[in-house]
Order: C-alpha cells, then sequence, then structure tokens
C-alpha cells in the first residue's frame, strides 16, 4: 500500500475534514488505487517538458489589467446575508483564542 | 409536453405574430416541470417570479413594438453552480442549501439583457466532481430516454432538461466532460467553447485552469445564438480572452466542404463500445459525403490523459474548496465552540463523498514531498498532451471523436469504483486539459434506443467552424444515423 492510515489522517488534518472511521478505512483504499493508476505518468520522460499550468492565448500582456480607479462593491448588508451567523457589522465565528 | 416548440427558431416569430406570448410559453413550460420532474430530478430550484417578471418585459415589448433582443423569450435551465442573485444557487451541495447569492454570473445577466428566460437552476453532481449526476447532494436526475440511466455528468439537469423538452436551452459548466458527455447520453447538443471564451464570473469554481461555461440545446443554430450572447471579454473575469467574437448564426450556413477532419486512432482503441464505435464510423462517413477529407491522425498522449486530469482537477479543486469553511456563507455545524473544530465539522458532514475523496487526493498531491512527484508531473503530461494537439492541428482543420466510449450507463452501475465512473470522460478530458472547443452532437441511437454522441473539437477559438461542421451534420441527417 502506498497509502497509510496515517497519511490518510495528515491529510484530513491538512485539508480540515472530520472523517468518520469509515470513511478513513475507504479513502485509504480508493486513494491507494487512484494513485497506483496515477503512477502511470512516470512511464513519461518529462525531463525537458515545461510544466503547463493554464492555457494561454496570443493577448497584450497588459490585457487583464483595468483602470486603477474604485469600482462598486456589494453593500455590507449584501455581503454578510449569507453567512450563518453575522452582527450588522462582522460575521461571527467560534472561539478563536483562550483569555 | 411534446407540443412545445423545440427550438428558438420556431418560437420567435410565434411571438413577433402574437400566436404565443412568452407568460404563456413559461407557464407551459412550468406545468411540463411540474408533471416530469419529480420522476426525471432535472431541476433542483425553479424561480417562477423572475422569469415571469421577464416574460412580462418581453411581452410588453412585442405589445408596444419595441424591438426584441436576440433571444428574447427563451425559456433556459441554468446548471446549479452558476450563481443566480436571489435564487437558490447550491452547486448541488448541502453545504451550500439555501444559498441564495447576491450577484449574477455575466453569462446569466448577458443571456437576460438578451430577453432569455430563466426558469431554475439544475441538478448536477456536488461541485461539478462526477460523471452521472449520482453525486447530487439532493437526489439523481434520470436520462429521459430511459429512467434506469444516468444523464451523464456533471451537467445531467442541464441536458436532461432540454432532452425532456422541460428548457429550450440550458448552460452547464464542463471541467471534464461535463457538457459534452452528458449532451452525448442524452441526446442533444453541447458545446464548450476554448479555455477564456466564456466568461466564468459567478461560476462556483472547481479546477479554475480547466473550467467553462457553455450552452446546450436541441439544435446547433440555438447552441450558436446562446454562445455568441455570452462568449466575449468580461472585466470580471481577468481569464476571459479579448477575443472578438463572430457572428456564430452567420456562419452556420458557410460550406464545409474541403475540410479537414482528423480521426485520432488513440479514441478508436480498447474500450470503446462496438455500437458507438460504428455510430460514429457512419458520422464520419457522413462527413465525408459533405467533401470532409478525413485523415487518420495521432494523439499520443491520450492514454495518459485520466491519470493527469485527475491530479491537476483534484488539487485546484482542494485550494478553491477551502472557502467553504461555514463562516461567510452555507452550511455551518451547529453546537461546535471552537473555531478549527467548527471547520472540521461543517466540511466533514457538509461535502459529500466524492468531493472529500477529491479534496483528499488534491491535498495529498499538493502536499510538501509529493509536489513534484504529482502535481508537477502532471503539468508536464499536460504539456504533452496540449501539443498533441497543437501537432495535429498542423494537418487538420478539426478532429472528429466519440464523445464517451459507451452510451448512458445505469444509475449504481459505477458508483462503487471511482476509478471507473473517471474512465468515462476519457475522450472528453483531453480537450480541457489543452483549452481547445468542443461539441457533442447527436449520432444515432443504440439498438436499445439510447443517444450515441459525436465531438468536434478545433483549434483555440476556431468554434465558428465547429458549429458550421455541427450544422451541416445535423442538416444532412447525422443526427439519427
Amino acid at each position: 500500500m502506498k497509502i497509510t492510515r496515517q497519511d490518510v489522517e495528515y491529510v484530513a488534518a491538512l485539508a480540515h475534514l472530520d472523517l468518520s472511521e469509515e470513511e478513513i478505512t475507504r479513502l485509504q483504499r480508493e486513494l491507494d488505487s487512484i494513485l497506483t493508476y496515477v503512477d502511470q505518468l512516470n512511464r513519461l520522460d518529462t525531463t525537458a517538458v515545461a510544466p503547463m499550468a493554464q492555457v494561454l492565448y496570443a493577448a497584450p500582456p497588459d490585457v487583464a489589467l483595468r483602470a486603477d480607479q474604485e469600482g462598486k462593491s456589494l453593500e455590507r448588508p449584501e455581503a454578510l446575508a449569507a453567512a450563518p451567523d453575522a452582527t450588522d457589522t462582522f460575521v461571527k465565528v467560534p472561539k478563536v483564542i483562550e483569555r | 409536453m411534446d407540443d412545445l416548440p423545440r427550438s428558438y427558431s420556431e418560437i420567435r416569430p410565434l411571438l413577433e405574430r402574437r400566436q404565443l406570448s412568452a407568460r404563456e410559453l413559461s407557464e407551459q413550460h412550468f406545468q411540463a416541470i411540474e408533471e416530469r420532474n419529480p420522476q426525471l430530478g432535472a431541476y433542483l430550484w425553479l424561480c417562477r417570479e423572475r422569469a415571469f417578471a421577464q416574460a412580462e418585459a418581453v411581452d410588453q415589448a412585442v405589445r408596444t413594438g419595441a424591438p426584441l433582443p436576440p433571444l428574447a423569450g427563451l425559456p433556459v435551465a441554468i446548471k446549479d453552480v452558476i450563481l443566480t442573485r436571489g435564487v437558490a444557487t447550491t452547486a448541488g451541495s448541502r453545504i451550500l442549501e439555501g444559498y441564495l447569492p447576491p450577484y449574477d454570473a455575466t453569462a446569466v445577466a448577458r443571456l437576460e439583457q438578451a430577453g432569455a428566460i430563466i426558469l431554475g437552476k439544475t441538478n448536477c453532481d456536488e461541485f461539478a466532481m462526477g460523471s452521472s449526476t449520482e453525486n447530487s447532494g439532493y437526489f439523481p436526475c434520470r436520462n429521459p430516454h430511459a429512467l434506469d440511466r444516468v444523464p451523464g455528468g456533471s451537467s445531467g439537469g442541464s441536458a436532461a432538461a432540454v432532452a425532456a423538452n422541460l428548457a429550450v436551452a440550458a448552460l452547464g459548466s464542463d471541467t471534464g466532460g461535463s457538457i459534452r458527455q452528458p449532451a452525448s447520453f442524452c441526446g442533444v447538443v453541447g458545446l464548450m467553447g476554448t479555455y477564456g471564451r466564456v466568461s466564468r464570473y459567478g461560476l462556483i469554481a472547481f479546477a479554475s485552469s480547466l473550467d467553462h461555461i457553455g450552452p446546450f440545446a436541441r439544435s446547433v443554430r440555438d447552441v450558436a445564438a446562446v454562445l455568441g450572447i455570452i462568449a466575449g471579454r468580461d472585466p470580471h473575469d481577468s481569464t476571459s480572452a479579448d477575443v472578438p467574437v463572430p457572428d456564430y448564426l452567420a456562419e452556420l450556413n458557410k460550406p464545409v466542404k474541403g475540410m479537414k477532419l482528423g480521426v485520432p486512432r488513440e479514441y478508436f482503441g480498447p474500450g470503446l463500445d462496438g455500437e458507438v464505435k460504428s455510430k460514429i464510423e457512419a458520422g464520419i462517413r457522413k462527413f465525408g459525403e459533405l467533401g470532409c477529407e478525413i485523415l487518420e491522425v495521432s494523439l499520443p498522449h491520450t492514454e495518459y490523459a485520466i491519470a493527469c486530469y485527475y491530479i491537476i482537477c483534484t488539487a485546484e479543486a482542494s485550494s478553491n474548496l477551502a472557502r467553504y469553511d461555514g463562516v461567510r456563507y452555507g452550511f455551518r455545524a451547529p453546537g461546535v465552540n471552537e473555531l478549527d473544530a467548527m471547520y472540521r465539522a461543517t466540511r466533514g458532514r457538509g461535502f459529500g463523498a466524492e468531493v472529500k475523496r477529491r479534496i483528499m487526493l488534491g491535498t495529498y498531491a499538493l502536499s510538501a514531498g509529493y509536489y513534484e512527484a504529482y502535481y508537477r508531473k502532471a503539468q508536464k503530461v499536460r504539456q504533452l498532451i496540449y501539443q498533441d494537439f497543437v501537432k495535429a492541428f498542423e494537418r487538420v482543420d478539426a478532429l472528429v471523436t466519440p464523445t464517451s466510449p459507451t452510451p448512458a450507463f445505469r444509475l449504481g452501475e459505477k458508483t462503487a469504483d471511482p476509478l471507473q465512473m473517471y474512465l468515462a470522460d476519457i475522450y472528453t478530458v483531453t480537450g480541457d486539459l489543452a483549452g481547445v472547443p468542443g461539441i457533442s452532437v447527436p449520432c444515432g441511437k443504440s439498438k436499445e434506443g439510447l443517444p450515441v454522441g459525436l465531438q468536434l473539437m478545433g483549434r483555440h477559438f476556431d468554434e465558428a467552424r465547429l458549429l458550421r461542421l455541427a450544422h451541416a451534420f445535423e442538416a444532412a441527417g447525422g443526427f439519427e444515423l
């Protein structure tokens, strides 16, 4: 097995995911199977290949830049309307630090 | 409701001659949805008030003789990963249940400005992750051609709605085939434009270097009409291309004679269903009869595409989905009194199995010690796949392939093995990785009556040619081969 139970727990912690006992067992098996499949990429010699992050089209370098002018943004009540817990001015979250 | 108009070309003159009002047309669609959606599961959320307000504006224009916008009265469905102001948008996920976005996606705003009537939001795999719409956090969607079969995915609800006449056109999103594969399974036309052709402002991000918005309809003409409205530069999306948008409708009737079509041999190997193969071969002969020159080409890195895709898309997804933490929108796990624990509980309970699997895979691929071996490696292989297309397009004007290796499979058939589900995208992920446009058109049915889809892929920003070829194919009876 490429993936250990500890790997699954470590990655779940990085990803902020609570997993059940059953999910940990299943994910260990599934990730192992998928990564074994992905290993076929190593059959290709890519030492001289430039990585491709995104498809780019020929365009002037400043095409994605707009004038540095203030634009309209969401009003605060609209921006806060979907928060599970909020005051008039802030979103509220559980305690972050002990006092 | 088989008496509903089939295409916008039928609707437009009826509206202009006042034989049908936009209000009546919308009501007919909502009635059909009420009758059939409980069985089909194509729509998640409806927006009657918004639709009727828009219909009233169209009818008002007709009454006063004001000029009608290009898509006036067109009933459209919007995939639930695309934001609609004040109308529920959940990406098919419980973690966004009840979310009402404060703004419209650009594609949605442009459709409404063009007079289209938005009926509702369509079912999809959670966060567009899946190939069957079985990963919906609400209920699965079924294929209108056979209710025990999936409609494909992830935009299965959009494809099924159009196929079942519950909308005339629809928007979907395509990251690895999520427009073209369900179009193929449901026997409709679905187009993914070039990367950057259509603004993604307001598209809930899955994998940002691969995500596209694109149209579904029952005719190539309607797909061309919708694309013409939603395509083009948008200041709200820095990745939208500043490339002129041709008049796609005017391009449709230009000749296809003499065009060179490439048939990539890697798309006809083991794993391709025999019936699909023979239908696609008949489709290729049809293009030959239309005067196209058929050439065999090779895309030698095709076999690596699924492995490459599932590293890149999951890595990007793990980053994009970090924002669902129970703070600014959506679900928050109740009764957890510490911030980190609240994040973990919210995400653990809010996300479904496939989304968790992909977040885990992507986080692993990006984690210290594995970045080079997986993510960097996949980006390099992506370059090789892209170069395959560059080389092929030096010889041919477009590629013709099956859209999917099989017709629609049964619900539950592939849910036990994620890898088997991923392989359903084998002929479509390549287009997303290379950023080239692709269209799926119907190409006959299997003996069991299941639609087969033929895919055309083209050079960057050459959608007009794909539409022209697809239109010629439709006009020559290719859809009923």
